[in-house]
């Protein structure tokens, strides 16, 4: 059984007091507990500090290019059902230039997870707006103020028909580790935003701006996460400041829906076409 | 008696003009007569004219006739549009319903018939056998029997039920009487026997899934465009079947990148696409050149720029595909020339792609990717699957626990074995940025230098097989130079230059990256005058030769880029042109 020293890779070049290093200790500490073995798991990353996670972590790891970690981890799920896959990624990666995907992938619903570290900046170069920056903040590329709305994954989420939603915060790794072990744990694409704050660009959306704003969702009784209109109105309801699961619900995934579709990694499988196959498939070419 | 002739269908789009020319080909490829069929077609789906114009031989042939001896039409626009086309003592079989005429441009002793086949077809049961009626006629123009089409019939309605069967080929009997009773018979249009041999008959797309299955491919991610379509189309119905999905991808770099996903988890998969969706994927296939990730790409040109013709023949995107993407990476560019040619070279791309870990790329053209033609029976033996250098696992089991498996080791030839997640003992990184043997990033002056030379000397200097074919002269006075459809017409130009007593050769280029420096070079040597012949504005081929160091001092740049193939006659007369002119 794998312990948590088997997740850890290289020392991370990350910011001291970066949001992103509590992201990867909850995935080590998620990935423990559900006793995953990293030789059988793959972190698939986009391009931004957040796009390092995946040499930082103990696993297999494939760094992609910038806003494609989705549909490169969701080639990989394809070419092995047997193997754990995560995507990860920043808010200018998963929300800017690979929203397109963030919203298919929802559709398409392939078994994977999706972790976003979403600081509200663009980190990697040095602090423009994202598409999730508030409307009003100064940035490098809003000097005078974000005048456009920012995108709202959660809401994107759950109007897409995504079947796990969940809000964690790097400044709360025993909640976060346990939402990304559901999130794993669930069957179908799962969504996991997390509020990990850029000490070094993002003045405004602080760990102590969300220390003092966010509530979470498991110290609501009344909060139902089987109800995605319910959780719709709530989410809107806290101007998107809340952490937990917020909606999981079951829908067939897209390898199921391919009846035909190999259980097994295809790696390693039968490659040649028997001589039947070949005379069977030319015979349609008359 | 003819040994070949040249037939086409016309009318609105949406009319069943395709099915017509499906029929009509198929029957006479299934009497064993080689077929050639091209459509002219619109990017609409109803209305707009559309036509199949189709070669059938006894011999086979790559390309469609320079003339036409038969025309048959559901449309006045269909005469005026190709009249021109027709040789003098061609025939002319319209519909009635549309008081036909012949235009004043069309050749001496054209005759046209008017057969109401729309009639015909209501008194059989139903109007839209109007087609059928149609064949019948020109059954008996060509001398076959009126039930030359009862085993495509069968085949194609069989199934459902054996009274459309035989309302189509009442059909198409009536449309043959007639034809018999307008009093004229035509033995000179009547077709040689063909010899009974079994061919294929299929489009080059279909040859190009069909060895993608052969290959062991069992994952396709592809976002749908013409004329590249075809392949996931054949592939959704045929990867089920071998436990494999084809992915509808939101958009082509995610077609790109999901293929790469798929490929460095150990799955040989396959993506195809056409000019635009191409340079969307210019980015991802730098990530597969940096990562060393096999990846297969198919790229059916169409007509570019921009959207530009997208329903029409053009060979201009070797330059996107030779010298896409940012930075340098290495690339295998094949491209083959025939149908046959599209099996085995796709079969080949896998084993390349493995071999060398790169991305490869399979360039067609919309001629010989849509042409739907006769093909010999693909060799079964022809197909090997290699999956290049694999981590021994005897090595694996020694990495030390703690330690990465080292992805991008430095070998003699540059290739790294690979493993798939999921192995025991082969965790590592791979990553788009520059890194070192581990796959970890790495920006060092001398690593990068290293890695550099690693990824682009796997093909350094490396000839692959086949990679120029030649036909003709040893020391031809005109050479000429093709790829692609192009195989067909130069060869045929070649064939009736030489009967004519001419000196020629047609070296084809078969691999476009490695360049076969050595192989065209020594055929270029031998020539006293050198044509490149391809379907673009700019000469890319020609400037590519250049490009790789080969000259020629009589070397001229032959292009066409009004969206239609070469035909042999332009090809003939080119060379008949630049042989007096380079006399004088
Ligand atoms: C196609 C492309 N465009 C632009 C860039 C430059 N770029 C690198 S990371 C990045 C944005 C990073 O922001 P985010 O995704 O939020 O990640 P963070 O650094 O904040 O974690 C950009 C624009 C790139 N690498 N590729
Ligand atoms: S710039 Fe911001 S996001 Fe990037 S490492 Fe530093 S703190 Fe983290
Ligand atoms: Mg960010």
């Amino acid at each position: 059984m794998a312990i948590l020293a088997d997740f850890k890779a290289e020392k991370p070049t990350w910011c001291p007091g970066c949001g992103d290093f509590g992201v990867l200790n909850a995935l080590q500490r998620a990935s423990v507990e559900l006793g995953l073995d990293p030789e059988e798991m793959v972190v698939v990353s986009g391009i931004g500090c957040s796009g390092k996670l995946s040499a930082y972590f103990g696993s297999y790891g494939l760094h992609s290019i910038h806003g494609r970690s989705l549909p490169t981890a969701q080639g990989v799920k394809l070419a092995n059902r047997e193997l754990t896959v995560l995507a990860a990624g920043g808010d200018g990666d998963g929300f800017g230039i690979g929203l397109g995907h963030f919203i298919h992938a929802m559709r398409r619903n392939i078994d994977i997870t999706y972790l976003v570290m979403d600081n509200h900046i663009y980190g990697l170069t040095t602090g423009q707006t994202s598409p999730t920056s508030d409307a009003g903040m100064i940035t490098k590329t809003a000097p005078t103020g974000a005048v456009e709305e920012p995108v709202h994954p959660l809401h994107l989420a759950l109007v897409t028909g995504c079947g796990f939603v969940a809000q964690g915060f790097s400044g709360d790794i025993v909640q976060l580790a346990t939402i990304v072990k559901r999130a794993i744990a669930h069957k179908g694409f799962s969504f996991v935003n997390i509020f990990s704050p850029c000490v070094t660009y993002n003045k405004q959306n602080t760990y102590e701006f969300y220390k003092s704003h966010v509530k979470k969702v498991e110290d609501d009784p009344t909060y139902d996460a089987g109800n995605r209109f319910a959780a719709l109105e709530r989410v809107t309801e806290a101007n998107a400041l809340l952490t937990g699961v917020l909606y999981e619900g079951d829908r067939v995934t897209f390898e199921d829906g391919h009846a035909k579709y190999s259980t097994k990694g295809l790696a390693t499988q039968e490659h040649t076409l028997s001589d039947d196959d070949y005379v069977k498939l030319l015979a349609d070419f008359r | 008696m003819l040994q070949e002739l040249s037939w086409k269908v016309g009318g609105q789009q949406g009319e069943g003009i395709d099915s017509t020319g499906k029929t009509f080909s198929s029957s006479l490829n299934r009497m064993g007569y080689f077929i050639y069929s091209y459509r002219h077609f619109s990017s609409r789906i109803k209305g707009g004219h559309t036509n199949d114009k189709v070669r059938v031989s006894t011999v086979q042939r790559f390309s469609s006739a320079d003339k036409l001896d038969i025309l048959l039409a559901f449309d006045q626009e269909t005469i005026d549009f190709n009249g021109h086309e027709l040789r003098a003592g061609g025939v002319v079989v319209a519909d009635a319903k549309f008081n036909p005429v012949l235009p004043a441009n069309i050749a001496d002793d054209v005759i046209l018939f008017s057969i109401p086949f729309t009639k015909l077809a209501e008194q059989n049961g139903a109007s839209i056998m109007k087609n059928m009626v149609a064949l019948g006629a020109t059954a008996f123009v060509m001398g076959l029997s009126p039930d030359f089409c009862a085993a495509e019939l069968q085949s194609k309605f069989g199934k459902k039920s054996q009274k459309i069967v035989d309302q189509n080929l009442a059909a198409v009997q009536a449309g043959y009487d007639a034809m018999k009773a307008q009093g004229q018979d035509f033995p000179e249009l009547h077709l040689a026997p063909a010899t009974p041999d079994k061919h294929l008959f299929l489009i080059g797309n279909d040859a190009i899934g069909f060895g993608a299955l052969a290959a062991g491919v069992k994952i396709m991610p592809a976002y749908p465009i013409t004329p590249a379509s075809d392949v996931m189309e054949y592939l959704i119905k045929k990867l089920p079947q071998v436990g494999g999905v084809v992915v509808q991808t939101e958009d082509e770099i995610a077609a790109l990148t999901m293929t790469i996903g798929a490929s460095y988890a150990g799955s040989r998969t396959l993506t195809a696409t056409s000019g635009p969706g191409l340079s969307l994927m210019m980015e991802a296939m730098g990530l597969a050149g940096m990562t060393e990730t096999p990846v297969v790409i198919i790229d059916t040109q169409r007509g570019g720029p921009s959207t530009g013709l997208p329903t029409k023949h053009e060979q201009s995107d070797m330059n996107a595909v030779l010298f896409g993407t940012h930075g340098e990476i290495p690339k295998i560019v094949l491209a083959p020339a025939t149908a046959e040619e599209c099996f085995t070279a796709t079969v080949d791309a896998f084993n390349y792609a493995e071999k060398y870990q790169c991305p490869t790329i399979l360039i067609t053209d919309l001629a010989l990717s849509l042409a739907s033609q006769s093909a010999k029976m693909f060799d079964y033996d022809y197909v090997t699957i290699d999956r290049g250098s694999l981590a021994d696992p005897a090595d694996l089991a020694k990495v030390v626990p703690g330690e990465m498996f080292k992805r991008y080791a430095h070998t003699s030839d540059g290739v790294s074995p690979r493993v798939f997640p999921g192995q025991k003992g082969g965790l590592h990184h791979v990553t788009g940025v520059e890194h070192n043997e581990v796959g970890r990033p790495d920006e060092g002056q001398a690593n990068h230098v290293k890695m550099m030379d690693k990824r682009l000397g796997k093909l350094k200097g490396v000839e692959l097989p086949n990679s120029v074919t030649y036909q003709g002269s040893e020391n031809p006075d005109v050479l000429l130079v093709g790829v692609g459809s192009s195989y067909g017409p130069i060869g045929e130009a070649l064939e009736r230059l030489q009967q004519a007593g001419l000196s020629v050769g047609h070296a084809h280029v078969h691999v476009l990256s490695p360049f076969p420096v050595k192989a065209l070079g020594d055929r270029m040597k031998n020539a006293k005058q050198v044509i490149v012949a391809e379907s673009n504005a700019t000469g890319q081929l020609f400037h590519l030769i250049r490009f790789h160091g080969l000259s020629h001092p009589e070397m001229q740049s032959y292009t066409k880029y009004d969206g239609t193939p070469f035909v042999p006659g332009e090809i003939e007369n080119k060379v008949k042109g630049s042989m007096i002119e380079w006399q004088r």
